[in-house]
């Protein structure tokens, strides 16, 4: 894109568009500065709201809603669960990458799937069958069981890659095998801890609808209510801010860790996969112990579905009302999608082809969302739209560009990594081989980064179709979504009634969730191979 | 047919100089190889040809058309040069057919000058292959193909063989510089390998420090050089303290003819000799009375590569110098201590 501006055949105009690669190509650099600007808005009019009721209302805001309870609420909450996830993801990943584990496939399968239900899925699969489930304990128990994919994930990977003979050194050094899984495969699968971490306290801080049924009260929870029910708009922008703080801390934390130390390996050619450990006289508790995890994390939910849809079925169910939740999903998630997509082409493009630091700081507010809730957003933006622009308030547009910020972060990632790949060189080629800057776009560049594209589409579509926070603020007056259906019966504990909506939003992220893990075994094997 | 000119050409990135005033001629239909140590700017005077990057300073012309010179600017895509990259650049999304008919025009894509050209380099069998599937060589010779297609004016191969292997590159070496050959397109070639550039180029510049320091055929380039480090690159040499009379070098070696524009200039200095002008002669002591012509030595070490062999041989008397190389045929390979006497042929060559 960059430097393929279509152009005219005047040979000045060429060189305008083309000549420099330090010039600014303009097509990028503005959508570039719209990606930005759009993720700041929404920021810009919290602080706005903050601001205009002045410090001392501030004071007396953050007194009243007693700060220090809801601080320690989602602090401990945070530390517990991050801390769940991490062991039991990193165990989960060891026992199916580095053991002699029966089924291993199917293991590996049934351990992610569980990111494919949204977690008010898994709050509403546990609650509805357990209505004495609320509290710190149930809130822990049930965003563990959801999140844990979240480090499972990436160790799971970052394990199966991990070379052999890093491991056979410290042996040879006098370690045993624990002394050497902790001082060396540790070491060496920490990044990839640590951020699943990073993820699960993001999503964990962004969390509403979980604890909303739970009935454990954190800041998003509260930023919710103030303004949904208090009709509260400043007290909610102010703990907002807080909530941001809380998450742009975290990404800190994560970051600052990270630094230390990467896992390198000298020399050429693939690394080497270890032996798998044979599990004796393990094998039955190791068995037992993911057949818990699975079972507690999957099998709840899904059961408790299946139950609720089956008794469900003698209440009449308006057939039509799910078919119309499910078009206008279909069509804000893809609209949304794309208008993500739009956005990341221009950014990878900068950040790649043109990287200065101006163009670095677009790319790290790209990035930025994943620390901004979708409540914060969805905040930001309905401040803005009463302010300034009344037409846009609950208006289908509000909720594709919500939405479109929310996910940019993983459009960026799709396409990014498909721009690193396709060389500016082959672009010269074209180039040098007759063609405009404009067909060297659409014959070279586009074929190459299709791919990418189609990832971030699919990621930001699916994304968009489970979420909930966002949504329920900003859907259109009298217009419903699956997830707005699902959450106004859940509310009037017309669980059989709801449990439709889920099984569709289920099967929708299901898909991606089975891929993802596929895709996963699949690399693992190409790289053994090679 | 067209003749390359580059004048006065000037490029730097990020405020250092790459090329600073580089002068090229490339006569029309010929093939001269730009020939310099990694670095040098080598692939950065080949991109400002392409057209990839701007002069700064200088122009570039091709067949008397102005590419570059400041004030004009003509895009890649005006330029009919074709560019060979070092790493082939082949689409990886186009199967090879696809990739040799990218530049021609949609009709002609499918048409039979693409099977031709497939066909010219070799390759006809793979047409539907991707990228992937092909080997080294075999990407080389599409990305030839590719840039031939649309009869460029001129032809840009950089490092073309260098990411081959040593048995595989020889043979497309030779294989491509026929095919060039046979189409007389204009053609730069860098490379960073001597050899390479000897055996294949009708003209050999060598490009040092952003500057062309010296330009000519590649005996002119090897017999005389310009300095001595650059003797020293294209190949062993013997360099000789000399006192010069007359048109002639004095050195331990005997009287040596100098070339003839080598004459002037100061009483004494250093000349060159390549160890191919040496020759040995084993000293027989079997007491004939024939006192031998030349210096005596011994032989200190032999280096033998099969077709020919490198001696190292020390004179027997002090203050006769150091170490003189001699290359001799292969049969006449010498066991280390044997005595021999060395006589030197054709001219030396004045450096200093």
């Amino acid at each position: 894109m960059s430097t393929l501006a279509p152009s005219t055949p005047i040979a000045g105009r060429f060189t305008r568009a083309w000549s420099g690669r330090r010039r600014w190509p303009l097509v990028s650099v503005a959508g570039g500065v719209i990606a930005a600007a759009l993720v700041l808005l929404p920021l810009w009019f919290l602080v706005v709201e903050a601001q205009q009721s002045g410090w001392s209302e501030v004071r007396h805001l953050l007194e009243r809603h007693s700060v220090a309870v809801l601080l320690w609420n989602t602090i401990r909450l945070t530390l517990a669960c991050t801390a769940l996830c991490a062991v039991l993801g990193v165990a989960a990943a060891w026992c199916v990458e580095r053991t002699a584990l029966p089924a291993r496939r199917l293991w590996a399968v049934a351990l992610v799937l569980p990111l494919g239900v949204p977690d008010f899925v898994v709050g509403f699969g546990w609650v509805s069958i357990d209505p004495a489930l609320h509290g710190y304990l149930a809130a822990v128990m049930i965003m563990t069981l959801a999140l844990y994919p979240l480090v499972y994930l990436p160790v799971a990977s970052s394990l199966a890659n991990l070379d052999a003979g890093l491991e056979e050194a410290a042996r040879s050094l006098g370690l045993g095998p624990w002394r050497a899984f902790w001082r060396v495969t540790l070491r060496q699968i920490w990044p990839a801890v640590l951020g699943g971490c990073l993820l699960v306290t993001l999503a964990l801080l962004a969390e509403y609808g979980a604890f909303e049924i739970v009935q454990y009260r954190t800041f998003t929870v509260e930023i919710f209510t103030e303004f949904k029910l208090g009709f509260d708009t400043v007290a909610a922008c102010v703990l907002s801010l807080v909530l941001v703080a809380l998450s742009i801390a975290a990404l800190a934390g994560e970051l600052s860790l990270t630094g230390r130390g990467r896992s390198a390996r000298s020399g050429p050619g693939a690394p080497r996969r270890a032996p798998r450990v044979a599990l004796g006289r393990f094998l039955l508790p190791v068995l037992a112990g993911l057949g818990a995890l699975s079972g507690l994390a999957l099998g709840v939910p899904m059961g408790s579905l299946v139950y609720w849809m089956a008794r469900g079925s003698s209440t009449t169910l308006p057939s039509a009302s799910i078919l119309s939740a499910a078009g206008h999903t279909a069509l804000y998630s893809a609209c949304a999608a794309v208008l993500s997509t739009a956005l990341a082409v221009p950014v990878s493009a900068l950040a790649i082809r043109h990287r200065n630091r101006v163009t670095v700081l677009i790319e790290r507010l790209a990035y930025l969302p994943m620390a901004l809730p979708g409540l914060v957003i969805a905040l930001g933006l309905v401040s803005f739209s009463v302010r300034y622009a009344f037409s846009l308030y609950q208006s289908a547009l509000e909720l594709i560009v919500a939405y479109a910020i929310l996910f940019l972060p993983l459009a960026v990632v799709g396409v990014r990594s498909a721009m690193g790949q396709a060389s500016p060189r082959l672009e010269e080629m074209g180039r040098s081989l007759g063609a405009r800057p404009a067909a060297v776009w659409r014959r070279v560049t586009l074929p190459l980064i299709a791919p990418g594209l189609g990832a971030a589409f699919a990621l930001v579509f699916i994304s968009a179709a489970t979420e909930l926070t966002a949504t329920l603020l900003l859907h259109p007056t009298g217009v419903n979504t699956l997830a707005t259906q699902f959450w106004a019966y859940t509310s009037e504990f017309s669980y059989g009634a709801a449990a439709p909506y889920a099984a569709l939003m289920v099967a929708i992220s299901a898909v991606p969730a089975y891929l993802l893990s596929r895709r996963m075994s699949t690399l693992g094997r190409a790289e053994r191979s090679s | 047919m067209s003749r390359l000119s580059v004048l006065d050409l000037w490029k730097g990135y990020a405020g250092a100089p790459v090329l600073e005033g580089v002068d090229l001629e490339v006569p029309a239909g010929s093939l001269t190889a730009v020939l310099g140590l990694s670095g040098c700017g080598k692939t950065t005077l080949l991109r400002v040809i392409a057209g990839f990057e701007r002069a700064e300073r200088g122009s570039v012309s091709l067949g008397g058309r102005t590419l570059d010179d400041g004030r004009i600017y003509l895009a890649p895509e005006q330029r009919s040069v074709g560019y060979v990259p070092q790493e082939g650049a082949l689409f990886p999304h186009l199967s090879v057919r696809e990739n040799v008919g990218f530049g021609l025009p949609r009709r002609e894509r499918r048409g039979e000058q693409v099977t031709a050209l497939l066909e010219m380099v070799g390759i006809a069998p793979l047409a539907r292959r991707l990228p992937h599937e092909l080997s080294g060589g075999e990407q080389q010779r599409v990305a030839l193909a590719r840039a031939l297609a649309r009869r460029p004016q001129a032809l840009l191969l950089d490092e073309p063989f260098s990411s081959l292997d040593a048995s595989l590159r020889s043979h497309v070496r030779e294989e491509v510089h026929a095919l060039l050959r046979a189409q007389g397109v204009t053609t730069v070639l860098v490379t960073h390998d001597q050899e390479e550039a000897l055996s294949l180029a009708d003209t050999v510049a060598v490009l040092r420090e952003g500057r062309i320091i010296q330009r000519g055929e590649p005996a002119e380039l090897y017999e005389q050089p310009a300095d001595e480090r650059l003797a020293r690159f294209l190949g062993a040499v013997n360099v000789l303290d000399a006192r010069f009379e007359r048109g002639t070098a004095l050195t331990t070696l005997g009287t040596l003819q100098l070339h003839d524009d080598q004459a002037a200039g100061e009483a004494a200095g250093v000349v060159m000799v390549r160890p191919e002008q040496l020759d040995v002669r084993v000293c027989d002591n079997g007491g004939r009375d024939e006192r031998p012509a030349g210096l005596e030595g011994r032989v200190e070490e032999c280096r033998y590569y099969g077709h020919d062999a490198l001696l190292q041989i020390r004179p027997e008397q002090a203050g006769d110098g150091e170490l003189l190389l001699a290359r001799v045929h292969g049969e006449q390979a010498l066991a280390v201590g044997t005595r021999v006497t060395v006589a030197a042929h054709g001219r030396a060559t004045r450096l200093r």
